[in-house]
Order: C-alpha cells, then sequence, then structure tokens
C-alpha cells in the first residue's frame, strides 16, 4: 500500500509562510466533516515555522524549518487518545477524529513535537490532517505543497521500500529522530537547522594595505586531534566549515597561505562561530 | 446579423424598417427574459416608469411602460414618459442596438448629441442597467468543481487565483494550476542544461490572506459618519480620529457628499476639492486608482494629488539623467536578460535588492525558481544591504551591508579600484560614454583633494577595504549582472538623502563595465522572462475606463481600442502628494512633477496654490494608507484635525489608518465583489511590459465571486450614485454596468482573436503563448553596445527625444551613457545638492550630522514590508499578523517589529521581543524587538506600511503602537528641486518601553 510523504528541503525554504497561510486559508471557518474541525482565526500553527539565525555579523546564515504533524508511523498521539479518538489510515496519514476526540486535551501533550492544538471553544485538539479531505477528492498535493513557491515541500505517495530510496538518494533525516516516532515526515540539508559552522575570513598586509587572503588552506582538527575537514579561501579569504554539532567542544583550525606562517587558532565550539578576520 | 443589417440599413427606408423590427425585439426580449429569469421578473418590480425610444425626429418610435413588473410597450410616441432613448437616425440605432454593439459609433453618438438619453439619471440609468442585465442574462461563469462548489478566477496584486465558493461564501483561494489547454511554457537552454518553468502561477502571502480580509472584522459595512460632524452645523473639525462614528443610510452618506461638492464648488470655486489615493488599490484594469477613479473626479473637476515617483526615487531625479528610461521612471529595461543571464553572466551583484521581499512589483514569487536555476548553475551572487535580506538568506552568497545611505561611497571605491588596476571597458567607454575622464579625476582626487579609495569609504560605508578590492576585483573580472533595486530600478538605497547619488553610480559602474555587452546587464533574474509582449492586453496604468488621456497611458494603445468618452479635468491646480499637510496647514506648497515623457519633465516645478485656484477645503479621499506610507506621517494626523479641512470623505474598503480622520465613510467593497478584468503583474505605464516578470502571461477575468458584504459597494456604484446626484451619471458610465464594461475592455485586447468572450468568462483565464525560440527579444543594450539601432520593443524615447536618429542612442542628450550629465548642466549645474556627475554628498541625516546623531545613534531603514504589500495584508485582523516574522503577540496586541543588532539591543538592556520606543523629534512609535546579527550595530531594520495607526494618546502628538514607522522618517526631501521621499535616512533612539 502507498502512503503519503512529505519532503522539506531546509535549504530551500525562505519562511515566505505561504505554507502557513494556505492551510489557514483551508481550515479556518471551514469545517471538513471526518477530517478536522475549523481552525480557530488566531493561535494555531498547524504547520509552525522556526527560524534559526547562525554566526555573527557580518557571517551568517538563516535557515527555516517548518514542522506540520509528523504523521508518525509510530504516533504516540493514538495511544494516548481514548476511544480510538485519532488513528492512522492504511495510506499513513494520522487523523484525529474531530467528534471522538472532543475534550480529549491530554493528547496535545502526547506529542513531542508540539504538533497538536487546543481549540479552546470547540473543545477538540487539531493538527494537520495532511488535507486528507482534498487527497480523497482527487487533489495530487496538500495545499502547503500547492502554495509553495521554491519547491522546498513536496508530497510523495510510494511504497515504503521506494521510499528508503528516496531518503538514500536525497540523503533525507527526520527531526529530532530521538522521540523514535517514525515521522512519515522528512527533511533534506536539516544540519542548516540543527547543527552549526566554524567560519573565520583570512587576511594580510601587502605593501601597507589589508588584502584577503584568497587560496589558503583553512584545516580543521577537533578535540582529539583528528583532522575534520579542510577548505580553501575564497576571493575574500572566507572560509565555513558546516555541519558540526554544537557544544561539541574544542576545535582547532590551522592556517597555510604560501609565504605566510601557519596559523593555528583554537576555538570552544558552542553554536555557530565567526571568527572574525584573521591577519597572518 | 450584424453585417445584414448593416447592408440592409444603407437604405434609409429599410433602416427605418429594421429600426422598428429590433424595438420590438427588444419587447419580446422582455418578455422572454422575465420569463426564463425570475431575477429580472423581480428586476422589473423595482420602478414604475415609462420609456420611449425614439428617433430624433420623432418619425418612429416605441414606448415600454413598466407597471408593478409588467412590460407594455407599443409603437409610437408616448405624450409623458420618464425616460426618452433618443437617436439621431435609424441607422445610429442599429450600430448601438444590434448586437454586438459598435463602442465607437455609440461614443460618436453620444459626442455628436445623436444619441441621447432624457430623464432623471437615476431612472435613466435604470433604465440601461435594465437592459444590459436583459443582454447578459444567463451568462454562465466559472467551473463546477463539484460539491456545489464553484471556482472563480481574479487577480491581485500578489498574483492571479482561483477562488472556490460555496453557497455565496469564498471557501478557498489558491494559485492557478494549469490545464493541458494551457499554453506550453518556455524554455531556455544554457551551459548544458535546459531550464522550464512550472505551468502554474506563484502567489504572495498577502494574497493567500484575501479570505481573511474579505470577511474582517475592521470591514466598513455600511456608511458612516462622525458624531460630531454637522454639515449644516458644527463640524468640529479638531475631533477628526478622536470621536466616534454612528451608522447612517447610504441615501444620507450619498447627499452629504454630492451636497459638500455643490457647496465647495460654490462657495470657493474650482479646485478647492483635493483627492488622492495610495500608490495602490486593488488589482484590476477598471478598479486601479488609475481607473474608475479618474473618470469620477475628471468630470467633478478637482485639484489632484500628484504622486511621487514612489519606490523609483534615486532613479528618476537621478539615474534618469545618465541614461534617459523617462518612461521607465529612469529604471532600464530588461528583454532578453534571463536568458542572457543563464547563458553568459559569472556572477550576481545585488545591491539593495531583495526580490524575495518584494516580489520585483506585483510578481508573487515568479522571479524565485529563476534565481534557483542560478544557484544551482553555481553563479555566484553577492548580496550589499544594510540588512540580510531575504534573498541573501535564501540563496547565499557573500553580504556586505553599509552604512544605510553611504551606498554611493561604496560604488566609488570600487570605480576607483577599477581605474586604479585597469579593471574597466576602456575601448567601450571610449566607444559609448561621455564625461568620464571628467569623472574620473573627482574619483582619483583630483578634483577635491580626496582619492575615492576603499580606505576613504570605510569612514562612510565601513565596508573592510580589503573586502571592498575584492569585491571590485572580482566584479571587474567577470561578466557581471548588476540587480540595483527588486525589479530592474527600485531599491531602499534610491529612498535616502543620498538616494540619487546611489542610483546614478549604479549606470556608472555599469557603464565602465559594457552595459549590453553578453553577460553584462541590470537585473537579478526578476524581469526580461521570454514572453510575448506583442499579444495586446493593457496595464493597469493605460487608465481602464478613466477617459484620462492626460493623466494615464490610455492615448499610447487603449485608447484607439477602446472607444470611450474622454475625460478631462479642467482644473490646473496640483498638489504634491508628500507635501499635502503643507498645502492644508500652511496654505502653499510646491512640487516637481513626475513625468514620464521626457527627462526634462521633472524640471517643471509647480506650486500650490496655482494662480486663481482656492484652497482645499474638502479632501475625498480613497482608502487609509497615508499615515503608514508617506513620510512624517504624524504631518497628515495634524493636517486632519484642521478647520483649514472643511470637509472629509473617505472611501475605504477598511476602518484603518487615515478612514479614522474622515467625517463621512463611504464603504467600497473588495475586487472579490465586483466585476473587473486584468492581467497578472501587468501595470503597463512606468513598467512597460512589466508581466515579463512572471513566468507566463496570464489575462484574467476577476469574476464577481460573492455579493458585496453588508450594503459595501463597488467603486463604480458609489461613484455611479455620486453621478446621479450631480447630472453626469450617462457620461460617467456611458449607459452601462462595470461588467460591460469588462466586456468592453476585452474587446478592445487581442484575446478576443484567440478566445472567445462565452469562454473566457467562464474559464476565467488565458495564458499567451510563449514565442518561439527564433522570435524571442534581443537582449536589452545589445544593440547599444553593438552600435546598431535599438531593436529591443518599446516605443520610448519618444522620436522626438532621439538626436541624431529615431533608434540610434539613448535619449540623453549626447544618446550616450552621460557621466556627466547634459540635461543637469542645462538644468542646474551648480545644484550642489545634486552635481552634473555623481559625487558623493554625506547623508543630511546621517552619521556626519553629529548633534542629531549623538542624540539619535541608530540609523533606521524601513524597506517594503515583506508579507504586507503597502497597507494590503497587514492589520484588518488577516492572517498575515500570526507571522512571526510580521508582527509580534505581546498580552493579546500584535506590535510591528524592529531589528536590532545582539550589541546594541545589550546596550540597552533590549531582550528578544520586548516591547521597546523607536523614537526621534519627529515621534515615537511602540515596537516588539527582534535581537537579530541580521544588521551591523548601529542601523535597526523595520518596514514601512504599517496598516494600523494606533496613537495611544492624543493623535498626531503620541506614541502610536500600530506600527506606522513612517512617523519618524523625514518629511525633507532628498534634494529641494523634486518630490521625493527619503525615508531610509531616519536617526532614532530605541529604549525599552514601559509604558
Amino acid at each position: 500500500m502507498k502512503k503519503w510523504y512529505l519532503i522539506i528541503d531546509i535549504e530551500k525554504c525562505g519562511n515566505c509562510n505561504n505554507c502557513f497561510l494556505s492551510c489557514k486559508d483551508e481550515h479556518v471557518d471551514n469545517d471538513w466533516p471526518g477530517y478536522s474541525a475549523p481552525q480557530p482565526n488566531r493561535g494555531q500553527k498547524w504547520i509552525n515555522i522556526h527560524g534559526k539565525e547562525r554566526g555573527q555579523y557580518p557571517f551568517i546564515d538563516v535557515a527555516y524549518l517548518p514542522v506540520p504533524c509528523m504523521h508518525c508511523a509510530n504516533a504516540p498521539c493514538i495511544k494516548a487518545a481514548k476511544d480510538g479518538a485519532i488513528y492512522k489510515r492504511p495510506d499513513g496519514i494520522i487523523i484525529i477524529d474531530p467528534v471522538k476526540a472532543k475534550g480529549q486535551k491530554n493528547v496535545i501533550n502526547a506529542c513531542p513535537y508540539g504538533a497538536i492544538w487546543w481549540n479552546e471553544e470547540l473543545g477538540v485538539p487539531q493538527k494537520c490532517a495532511f488535507c486528507a479531505h482534498l487527497l480523497d477528492d482527487g487533489w495530487m498535493k496538500t495545499r502547503c505543497v500547492e502554495s509553495c513557491p521554491t519547491g522546498a515541500l513536496s508530497v510523495h505517495c510510494v511504497e515504503d521500500a521506494e521510499m528508503q530510496e528516496i531518503i538514500k538518494a536525497e540523503k533525507l533525516e527526520v527531526y529530532q529522530p530521538e522521540h523514535k516516532t517514525s515521522p512519515r515526515v522528512y527533511y533534506k540539508n536539516l544540519h542548516r537547522f540543527t547543527r552549526c559552522f566554524i567560519g573565520g575570513s583570512v587576511a594580510v598586509r601587502v605593501d601597507g594595505k589589508d588584502e584577503c587572503a584568497e587560496g589558503a588552506t583553512v584545516t580543521i582538527f577537533n578535540a582529539a586531534n583528528k583532522k575534520v575537514s579542510q577548505c580553501v579561501t575564497d576571493n575574500y579569504g572566507d572560509f565555513k566549515f558546516d555541519n558540526l554539532e554544537e557544544n561539541s567542544g574544542k576545535y582547532t583550525f590551522q592556517i597555510a597561505y604560501a609565504g605566510y606562517d601557519t596559523k593555528t587558532i583554537e576555538v570552544n565550539l558552542k553554536k555557530s562561530l565567526y571568527a572574525g578576520t584573521i591577519y597572518l | 446579423m450584424k453585417s445584414i443589417v448593416n447592408t440592409l440599413s444603407k437604405s434609409l427606408p429599410l433602416a427605418n424598417l429594421l429600426f422598428s423590427i429590433v424595438l420590438l425585439g427588444v419587447r419580446m426580449l422582455f418578455g422572454l427574459t422575465a420569463m426564463r429569469f425570475p431575477f429580472f421578473k423581480s428586476r422589473l418590480k423595482e420602478k414604475n416608469l415609462t420609456v420611449q425610444i425614439k428617433l430624433k425626429d420623432n418619425s418612429r418610435g416605441r414606448y415600454f411602460a413598466i407597471r408593478d413588473g409588467k412590460v407594455i410597450s407599443k409603437s409610437g410616441i408616448y405624450a409623458s414618459p420618464d425616460v426618452t432613448m433618443i437617436f439621431g437616425s435609424a441607422r445610429i440605432a442599429l450600430d448601438i442596438l444590434v448586437p454586438p454593439r459598435d463602442q465607437l459609433a455609440m461614443v460618436n453618438a453620444m459626442k455628436s448629441f445623436q444619441l441621447w438619453l432624457d430623464g432623471t439619471d437615476e431612472l435613466s440609468y435604470w433604465w440601461m442597467e435594465t437592459l444590459s442585465l436583459m443582454l447578459n442574462a444567463g451568462t454562465k461563469y466559472g467551473t463546477k468543481v463539484g460539491k456545489d462548489v464553484i471556482r472563480y478566477t481574479s487577480n491581485t496584486n500578489g498574483g492571479p487565483v482561483f477562488v472556490y465558493v460555496k453557497d455565496g461564501r469564498i471557501i478557498r483561494i489558491t494559485p492557478i494550476e494549469f490545464d493541458n489547454s494551457d499554453a506550453k511554457p518556455w524554455t531556455i537552454k544554457a551551459r548544458g542544461r535546459a531550464f522550464t518553468p512550472p505551468r502554474k502561477t506563484t502567489i504572495s502571502p498577502h494574497t493567500l490572506v484575501f479570505k481573511s480580509m474579505i470577511y474582517s472584522p475592521d470591514r466598513i459595512l455600511y456608511p458612516m459618519k462622525r458624531v460630531d460632524f454637522d454639515p449644516n452645523g458644527e463640524r468640529n473639525c479638531q475631533n477628526r480620529g478622536i470621536s466616534g462614528y454612528k451608522r447612517i443610510s447610504w441615501q444620507e452618506a450619498l447627499d452629504v457628499v454630492a451636497n459638500e461638492i455643490k457647496r465647495v464648488k460654490r462657495n470657493y470655486g474650482p479646485g478647492a476639492i483635493l483627492n488622492g489615493s495610495g500608490s495602490h488599490h486593488l488589482w484590476g484594469n477598471l478598479g486601479y486608482w488609475l481607473g474608475i477613479r479618474l473618470r469620477f473626479f475628471n468630470n467633478v473637476g478637482w485639484t489632484p494629488v500628484v504622486h511621487n515617483p514612489d519606490s523609483w526615487e534615486g532613479w528618476y531625479w537621478g539615474a534618469m539623467h545618465h541614461w534617459g528610461h523617462s518612461m521607465r521612471l529612469g529604471a532600464p529595461e530588461s528583454y532578453g536578460t534571463v536568458e542572457d543571464c543563464l547563458k553568459e553572466c559569472e556572477m550576481v551583484v545585488f545591491w539593495s535588492s531583495d526580490p524575495e521581499a518584494t516580489s520585483g512589483v506585483y510578481g508573487a514569487f515568479e522571479g524565485t525558481v529563476r534565481r534557483q536555476w542560478l544557484k544551482e548553475l553555481g553563479i555566484k551572487m553577492v548580496h550589499i544591504d544594510p540588512f540580510y535580506n531575504h534573498t541573501a538568506a535564501l540563496f547565499g552568497g557573500k553580504w556586505f551591508a553599509p552604512r544605510p545611505a553611504t551606498g554611493n561611497s561604496l560604488a566609488l571605491a570600487i570605480a576607483y579600484v577599477w581605474i586604479t588596476e585597469g579593471l574597466y571597458d576602456k575601448e567601450y567607454v571610449a566607444r559609448h560614454t561621455i564625461g568620464f575622464d571628467e569623472w574620473k579625476d573627482y574619483i582619483l582626487g583630483k578634483e577635491d583633494g580626496t582619492p575615492k579609495t576603499p580606505e576613504w569609504q570605510e569612514n562612510e560605508a565601513g565596508i573592510p577595504a580589503k573586502d571592498v578590492r575584492a569585491l571590485a576585483r572580482e566584479w571587474g573580472t567577470k561578466r557581471t549582472y548588476l540587480a540595483a533595486g527588486g525589479i530592474t530600478g527600485f531599491g531602499s538605497a534610491c529612498r535616502c538623502a543620498t538616494g540619487n547619488e546611489w542610483a546614478r553610480s549604479m549606470v556608472c559602474l555599469m557603464a565602465m563595465q559594457g552595459l549590453g555587452k553578453p553577460g553584462v546587464n541590470m537585473g537579478g533574474m526578476q524581469q526580461g522572462t521570454p514572453l510575448d509582449t506583442s499579444f495586446y492586453f493593457p496595464g493597469y496604468a493605460e487608465g481602464g475606463m478613466s477617459g484620462d488621456l492626460a493623466a494615464t497611458a490610455l492615448g499610447v494603445s487603449l485608447f484607439s481600442r477602446f472607444p470611450q468618452l474622454p475625460t478631462v479635468n479642467t482644473v490646473y491646480q496640483r498638489v504634491p502628494r508628500l507635501n499635502i499637510p503643507e498645502a492644508i496647514l500652511d496654505g502653499h506648497t510646491y512640487g516637481y512633477p513626475t513625468d514620464s515623457k521626457t527627462i526634462e519633465g521633472q524640471f517643471l516645478r509647480f506650486d500650490y496654490p496655482a494662480p486663481g485656484y482656492p484652497p482645499i477645503k474638502m479632501y475625498y479621499k480613497y482608502g487609509g494608507s497615508h499615515i503608514g506610507t508617506m513620510p512624517e506621517t504624524n504631518r497628515y494626523v495634524r493636517a486632519y484635525r484642521s478647520d483649514n479641512l472643511e470637509f472629509v470623505v473617505n472611501q475605504s474598503i477598511w476602518f484603518e489608518g487615515e478612514a479614522k480622520f474622515a467625517d463621512i465613510i463611504l464603504p467600497a467593497c473588495t475586487s472579490f465583489e465586483r466585476w473587473d478584468i486584468s492581467e497578472f503583474a501587468n501595470c503597463g505605464g512606468y513598467v512597460q511590459h512589466s508581466f515579463n516578470q512572471c513566468n507566463h502571461r496570464v489575462i484574467l477575468m476577476q469574476h464577481k465571486c460573492i455579493e458585496p458584504l453588508g450594503e459595501s459597494k463597488s467603486d463604480f456604484q458609489i461613484f455611479l450614485e455620486l453621478a446621479k446626484r450631480l447630472g453626469f451619471a450617462a457620461i460617467f458610465s456611458e449607459g452601462v454596468t462595470e461588467f460591460d464594461w469588462c466586456k468592453r475592455l476585452f474587446d478592445a485586447t487581442d484575446v478576443p482573436k484567440v478566445m472567445s468572450w462565452k469562454k473566457f468568462l467562464k474559464k476565467g483565464y488565458y495564458v499567451v503563448p510563449a514565442p518561439k525560440e527564433e522570435l524571442r527579444h534581443p537582449v536589452s543594450f545589445r544593440w547599444f553596445a553593438e552600435d546598431r539601432l535599438k531593436d529591443t520593443p518599446e516605443i520610448a524615447p519618444l522620436p522626438a527625444d532621439y538626436t541624431e536618429q529615431v533608434f540610434r542612442g539613448l535619449q540623453t542628450q549626447s544618446g550616450k551613457l552621460e557621466f556627466v550629465c547634459s540635461s543637469l548642466k542645462r538644468f542646474d549645474p551648480d545644484d550642489p545638492e545634486r552635481p552634473v556627475m555623481t559625487k558623493y554628498i554625506p547623508s543630511w541625516e546621517g552619521h556626519h550630522t553629529t548633534e542629531l546623531f549623538q542624540k539619535y545613534p541608530l540609523q533606521l531603514i524601513t524597506p517594503h514590508p515583506r508579507y504586507s504589500f503597502h497597507t494590503m495584508g497587514d492589520g484588518k485582523d488577516s492572517w498575515i499578523n500570526d507571522i512571526k516574522d510580521h508582527r509580534v503577540p505581546i498580552d493579546g496586541y500584535y506590535y510591528w517589529i524592529v531589528r536590532i543588532n545582539s550589541k546594541d539591543a545589550e546596550a540597552r538592556g533590549i531582550k528578544e521581543s520586548a516591547l521597546v520606543k523607536v523614537f526621534n523629534d519627529r515621534g515615537a512609535v511602540i515596537c516588539a524587538a527582534q535581537v537579530t546579527e541580521r544588521v551591523p550595530p548601529g542601523t535597526v531594520h523595520s518596514y514601512e506600511s504599517a496598516a494600523i495607526y494606533d496613537p495611544i494618546g492624543e493623535p498626531g502628538l503620541s506614541p502610536d503602537r500600530g506600527g506606522c514607522m513612517n512617523i519618524l522618517t523625514p518629511s525633507r526631501p532628498m534634494i529641494k528641486k523634486s518630490h521625493s521621499f527619503a525615508a531610509n535616512s531616519c536617526l532614532v533612539q530605541i529604549e525599552k518601553w514601559t509604558g
């Protein structure tokens, strides 16, 4: 049986919020019996976009992580709900039955991703239902995917085996795998949000003027003095080592540039770090 | 049938006979329509009247007596009809009455008094509208998609949409996905790859939230009167913005407005009525501010509010003198640049350019996929912007953050490196430019003793000299596109004290690098798609049904295709928009025109009041945007509260901004509640072929998706009701409905050649096929770089503006790129604010204005907002307010955001999402702080265009918590000899708000 998956490419997400807004358009004031009760006008974020700035001025990047219901294969909310109020369809979509779930506020705490919201007025827990009411009507994609202008979001209805191939080929990951809920929402370039970088700029003095050191070789070593990576500075003398673990301790990097003494710098990595301009 | 009628009616007796037969036909049609359509049957019950249709000489006629829904019709002349429709001859009558109506014949007949209506405007128009409803009864539109849902189409400032309606209510708004019958898209082959855009339209966030805005609790649903306003007694002008409103009837509201128009004209003479709009209105060729509004006011006689070249400032007042392009307000053309960029370019410099935030203009996310292609091809990107903008964030690349309003110093330093290291195109400069040596001397410091070195620049823009050299060397050796501004032109840097000099230096840099050579051009993939420009469909600046040949581009192409009565404003007085408060409060001001005809148009100063004209006594405002969008806007608040303005009426959709300062509020409906017709991102006029921001030309019927909410009415209907009271309903409406005007405009375009009205109306859109590869337009400026005649498809410059030969050279006097501007040498060679060549001029409000800078050490920039557009999308309880990066809810109130560097925040004890007061001598705004690395220390960032003005105390004198950052921005023009807006030169201080 084919199942629905959502793939989100962090690199392509610009925080335009079209996904969030189209979800509101689809659900605020609209009742889809059997699928979802109307979303309140304010306060709920069925696809919740988290932002992260990395680095320090002027060496930064920014990433956005849209978090909908993960439609987990092993969904803790199903277990937390009474009377089968939350169930998994054969196509993998997790539905909160708006009638049966009435009054079951406790299920919102069952979700480790904070993807279930409480509707105070109607007294029901609510969340992204993967636009199942539209898919059942013949739509080929969800509202968020349809309105995404960058292709950051895409839906795929595939056999599990096929999905495993996509995961491998596209290097997809799940967000916060430690929850062990087997989400059906996969991320690409997740490190832009979850991991950190070390960057810097290399400069030299030439004829009394500062000049960017292009082509310097920068090698980075971890606390165990094991080489982690190597790169060459660009025309601004800039280098960047990405995909490092936050709070991963001491790193040293060596800068080698023809005609200058090699320089070694030690840093203690907590979060993304710009080492500033390093003069050789 | 029409051709048979035309042939037969060549004989006069036959024409007369046919006239009688046609009238009999009309009579029969009444019966049939009433039988088939219940709405028409009840329509006939609305009024009892007798209508005579006859020839002028009374030789033939038929009258229609409508009594309690029944129509009795007899051949002959009725003694005392309520309405008489008179035709000069049977032939004229046949041209007009036999479908398809000959519009030109009708307009000609009206102008020569061969078609006339006798009777009150009220009954006459009712009769004409009834005829229209009869002829259009049974018209089908929209697509049934099952479950009682109908899918309509509409168009917005942020892209075209499908609108799903059930039981008279909008349930869903989506982008348009094309079907198999729609035209296939273009493909560009570059560097071994093929690039094809997706077969759909994109839409902006402010478009996606229309449902929340249409059903907003802030909608004005009935006419209102300020409680302490009495047109016949105390007006209490000082209480505008303070006292509340009470509901009144349309009858009363329209009577007050019409009577005030008459009173003001009677008491003061022509021109005492001021009308203005915001820079934007809801989309549509008929309904935009250059359409219906002008038709109405031209017939009233009015003092127009003259728009500044809003968002084009530095291009218009500065760059234009170097390269012309007056038709584009000084911004360049962009034909063929998407293909050229993909094939040839090695680097794109985005300078004050954030198309991911501003959508170009009206372009939704159409350019995004193209910039993704650049990234896929590994074409380098550089971003120069005091804010790490959204284009930089999405695509990456080196970021430079110059101090606001100093960008020109960075440009001059780049030129210095190019000159001293020989990194510019000497042959091109020699052949295609004038004045370079003089400018070179200035750059090298021979003129003022200060070489404009990267080190000199450090004290101005603050970019490390080594980085400037690295950038200049890379730019000087790579084929580079310059995206200066969010389209080609535009950009926050052109809206500051030194905006002219920035835009001017952009042109000069490109002149040094061989503008027009392969891979060397203007743009950041936002414009220049290979679309068919020959297929005619107008943009809104072509004036729609305005009839206005002076204030719109109607005369260029549309007027000869779209017969309509011309309209003329007989008042010569004008008020510059940025100086409305001075006009009202001081009684005098001056401005310079926004004139796209020729370079010199901008030199013609005009004064207010104009000779022989009265001061403004009545202000008829269209919408509520000025407090959020104009500079130093407490001025506008104070002007509203002045006794000098005897009457203020606002025709607005939402109760927001300055709408709350009116005496009478007329509730207008949105474009989803009325008919209109338009094209995606086609504004025409000042951005000719602006649809080439899109991946597809999409032409749309803007269906009337739902009935107007509450008692709100379309702008057309409101103006029509007033026109009836002022005796020009027939001239205003030409006796037809909004729906008919859409059909008339449709007929004026090329769409009928490829799609019938019936099909267009039903389906709602048409995709214009892209031309085949061999017919694509040449690249802009290529002809110039290659010394050929101009071969890009724009009719600008006008023939007289060429010097040597039509199509040879640019619009400048020399026909070349001018480093030293001939036009400025002629106009004012010694103007220190605008020298004949671009120089570094420190901002009149910046880090060199020492005393002020000490008091207000932060430089605030307020570019166009990202999620909202102008004031659309913001406030109104719209969902945009729920976006984390748009407003921040604190204790239930949604605050506007100011972005501050972590160091500046720490120094002030300001934490993320803390409430802060942003202030200077001009006022104060309460915002939520966003602590960020996206601005350097010393620079703070917010957006302009909040829709909400919410002073916590006395309006105009107390802090605003609505987020109108423009309360803080200076009203001083960039240069005195301009009508310009320098919002991005704004010194402020920020402190924690504890109020």
